[in-house]
């Protein structure tokens, strides 16, 4: 599925909303993760999962084809970390909502 | 700071506004339908954000630290997620995201 079957999806579940207004929310809900982790801050959606910026430092690297020295600067990459529930489910283990005390 | 659900409804509310009850029903539905694609093993591929993938783990054997004792560790599906070009590039100072709106 992509961001446009997503859009899709919603639609159909909320006819009251136009497509339009569907991609303005499905498009917003992506951007607030982006924006929370482009200001380094942890995202915990809980039942899905949580996301967090590592910060990744300055280092030399080595263009692999020409093996040249080259600086590699310093980064903040993001990690996801799979909640529980989305982890039993895409499992197939059985899951109860009672279990849901951990994002 | 942690950015929970409660705050992309936020941003929704303002955004779109809708009531935020209508906002909330939507951000839930929207992580739900993520969920119920990811439990089939689909892949989910947002452009601007990034991939999950569902992938196949194969049983292999390893050991408990502690006793030293042979396992073996079954297999099983896990989901990953890989971060797109763009997310990592607007984490870096590139150019933000596009407007909220935009073609998809």
């Amino acid at each position: 599925m992509t961001k446009r079957g997503l859009i899709d999806e919603v639609v159909k579940r909320f006819p009251r909303f136009s497509r339009r207004e569907a991609e303005v929310m499905v498009n917003a809900v992506f951007d607030s993760l982006t924006s929370a982790l482009t200001r380094g801050e942890r995202i915990e959606i809980r039942g899905f999962g949580s996301f967090v910026v590592k910060n990744r430092q300055a280092r030399e690297g080595r263009n692999p084809k020409t093996g040249a020295l080259v600086d590699v600067h310093a980064k903040r990459v993001p990690f996801f970390k799979v909640g529980k529930e989305l982890r039993l489910r895409v499992d197939g283990k059985p899951w109860t909502p009672a279990d849901s005390d951990e994002p | 700071m942690t950015m929970t659900k409660a705050d992309i409804v936020e941003r929704i509310y303002e955004k779109v506004g809708f009531s935020k009850k209508e906002a909330t029903e939507v951000v839930e539905a929207i992580f739900e339908l993520l969920k119920e694609r990811l439990e089939q093993g689909e892949k989910v591929k947002v452009s601007g954000f990034g991939n999950f993938v569902v992938n196949e783990k194969r049983p292999r054997k390893g050991r408990n630290p502690q006793t030293g004792q042979e396992i073996v560790i079954s297999g099983r599906r896990v989901l990953t997620f890989k971060a797109s070009q763009v997310l990592k590039k607007t984490m870096n100072g590139g150019s933000p995201p596009s407007a909220t709106g935009s073609a998809t």
